[in-house]
């Protein structure tokens, strides 16, 4: 018997692999995820687009048979506001690298969480520059090197998490590529819940992160992510990075909200 | 009617179906009227938190489906040039509203100028085409806003409308109804999804475009893309979707640009001006033919692409071309290169935010 994988009737046949990521990446474990939760929830591939910016992870939806776009460095969310408003109907997943997200991208990404419009924003977080060669990213952890941190990291971390429940999302969850069955859960959740998602994934970047910081393979770095994190339905022990669902409540979508502005519009009142 | 206003209800008998901007001025009575407008009819405006997500926003509605717009003026046009960019290069309509004001930098917001011609041609890096229109009152905001969009369906590029302080926020008397004003759409694909390259070439310049869930499940990419938009580095295929690309405008300049002649019969010196600016210039040519001077009047109503065979035709009569224009010298510059120094070119040029005056121009036709 021919032993085939789910995963294979949703990427492009005619794309080439293998891909553009280096040997070890993370990233294709989190699109492996992307594909499980889509094909779980069982979403016509008609009516998913995926949607990113700028990056190694820029790279991941010419590979996936969606409705594919990838746009300029940071703006992934502002070109699926557009797309969501025009195609409510369809479910847009944005994907997102640390630096494209929370750097450059950082103002859309508060902004979209602001006002919790239906997208699934999934942050494939390596903490480094992956493509453009080891450059820290606001994720970058103190002290950590990079090519342009080669004395150390001095900057304050942000915590992707922490921001988008700051920032108004409904749906915050964070996960590893060790985890990825959680990962798979998580982002069929995102999906499916109502307003803004963020799942951040701590993912591995054996080139440009592991090796400035003696972080080891990609195996290595996938063992550190077993031992540093720890569930979040657990008592989380100190210093550990806490996995799981983080921020789930119910707070009225942006396409949702809109219906009430044509509504009152048409009546001629305020909302 | 406002000059702003009939941006906006140009907007509207054009198809547009969302609209999102930042707030700048002098742009901002469209957004204004829109965000009343629209929601009426379905359609969707939303305020983004600059003016990059705005033009972003706008081509994301675009490959939905819908006629999509965005308006600003200078340091906010200056923000969404990486994203005009994307748009030619994915060959995504959309259409770009920019009230010019004085600049560079935050210069004068109330000002007048008409300082984003090149900006408005060159603004984003790397060679693309960019259809510019330009209109001189209120009711041709009107019209060339609907022309827009149908220019941006038509070519699937995006298209500007260049205005400025002074066109935008006059008001004239403009009569009602409004035209009726023919509406195109983009072309849709008539093959199955499994035939359907979205960039093919033998489609002649302006393949079909199906928006996103249809079931034609394709890539767009900002990379330089093959014909079913996967990305591609053979110089081959790049450079045949690049002559394509600029054929489809540079191809077509005779159905694009437009121009306005008035009194060149037997014209000895012509103007040539565009914007608020042919205003001032209308009004210095009067003046001149009351005093027996054959002076005749070129307007510009589409500035990109730029129309050289009207310029190259009446440098071979006109004694002296005389370009009056609120900046330093934007298409003086065009006109000079295009007139392939067949006759003098004179420029009248001020950039601080108030308008060319009549007397400016005479002064210039009599030296």
């Amino acid at each position: 018997m021919e032993y085939t994988i789910p995963e294979h009737e949703y990427l492009r046949q005619q794309k080439k692999f293998p891909s553009v990521w280096c040997a070890g990446c993370g990233i294709g474990t989190v699109l492996g995820a992307i594909i499980r939760a889509v094909r779980a929830l069982n979403l016509s591939k008609d009516k998913v687009a995926m949607i990113s910016g700028i990056g190694c992870t820029g790279r991941m939806p010419v590979y996936v048979d969606f409705n594919t776009m990838h746009t300029t460095h940071g703006r992934a969310l502002a070109f699926a506001t557009g797309l969501k408003l025009a195609r409510p109907d369809m479910e847009v997943i944005v994907v997102m690298g640390d630096g494209d997200a929370v750097a450059i991208g950082g103002n859309h990404f508060i902004h979209a969480a602001r006002r919790n419009i239906e997208l699934t924003a999934i942050v494939v977080n390596n903490r480094i520059y992956g493509m453009t060669g080891g450059q820290l990213s606001p994720t970058t952890p103190i002290g950590d090197r990079a090519t342009t941190a080669p004395y150390g990291q001095i900057e304050q971390t942000f915590d992707i998490a922490k921001i988008a429940e700051a920032a108004g999302a409904a749906f915050v969850a964070r996960s590893t590529t060790y985890h990825a069955i959680e990962l798979d859960r998580l982002i069929a959740s995102g999906i499916q819940k109502k307003g803004f998602s963020v799942i951040d994934v701590l993912t591995q970047c054996p080139v440009g992160y592991g090796q400035l910081n003696q972080a080891g393979d990609a195996v290595e770095m996938l063992k550190w992510f077993r031992d540093n994190t720890t569930s979040a339905r657990g008592k989380a022990p100190s210093g550990k990075i806490v996995r799981g669902v983080l921020v789930d409540r119910d707070l009225p979508g942006y396409v949702e909200s809109y219906r009430k502005v044509i509504t009152a519009s048409k009546r001629g009142a305020r909302t | 009617m406002q000059g702003n206003l009939a941006i906006a209800e140009g907007a509207l008998a054009g198809g547009i179906g969302f609209f999102a901007s930042y707030p700048i001025t002098p742009a901002n009575e469209i957004a204004t009227f829109l965000s009343r407008a629209l929601p009426k009819r379905d359609g969707v405006f939303i305020q983004m938190e600059d003016e990059i997500a705005s033009l972003s926003a706008v081509i994301g509605a675009s490959v939905g489906g819908i006629k999509a717009a965005t308006a600003t003026s200078g340091p906010g046009f200056s923000l969404m040039q990486e994203s005009i960019g994307y748009a030619a290069a994915v060959e995504i309509p959309c259409v770009i509203i920019d009230v010019q004001r004085a600049g560079p930098s935050t210069g004068m917001p109330g000002g007048p100028a008409q300082g984003d011609v090149m900006q408005a041609r060159w603004g984003t890096h790397g060679d693309h085409p960019i259809i510019v229109l330009c209109p001189s009152s209120v009711r041709e905001s009107y019209e060339l806003t609907i022309h827009a969009f149908n220019l941006s369906e038509l070519y699937r590029t995006p298209v500007i409308l260049l205005t400025d302080e002074v066109i935008a926020r006059m008001s004239e008397t403009v009569e009602m109804p409004l035209p009726q004003v023919k509406v195109i759409d983009r072309l849709h694909p008539e093959v199955p999804p499994e035939w359907y390259f979205p960039y093919d070439n033998a489609e002649g310049d302006v393949p079909p475009l199906i928006s996103f869930g249809h079931g034609y499940r394709y890539h767009i990419t900002g990379l330089f893309h093959d014909k079913s938009g996967f990305p591609t580095s053979r110089p081959d295929e790049i450079d045949a979707w690049q002559e394509r690309l600029f054929l489809k405008i540079d191809g077509n300049v005779q159905q694009i640009a437009r121009i306005e002649e008035e009194e060149m019969a037997d014209a000895e010196m012509v103007i040539v001006a565009y914007g608020s600016t042919a205003r001032s210039a209308r009004h210095a040519m009067r003046q001149a033919r009351a005093a027996n001077k054959a002076v005749g009047l070129l307007r510009l109503v589409t500035l990109w692409p730029f129309h050289d065979a009207a310029i190259e035709r009446i440098a071979l009569f006109a004694k002296r071309i005389v370009v009056p224009e609120m900046n330093r010298g934007q298409i003086l510059r065009e006109v000079e290169r295009a007139s392939q120094g067949k006759t003098e070119v004179v420029g009248v040029n001020r950039a601080d935010g108030q308008m060319v005056t009549p007397a400016q121009i005479m002064a210039a036709l009599e030296a």
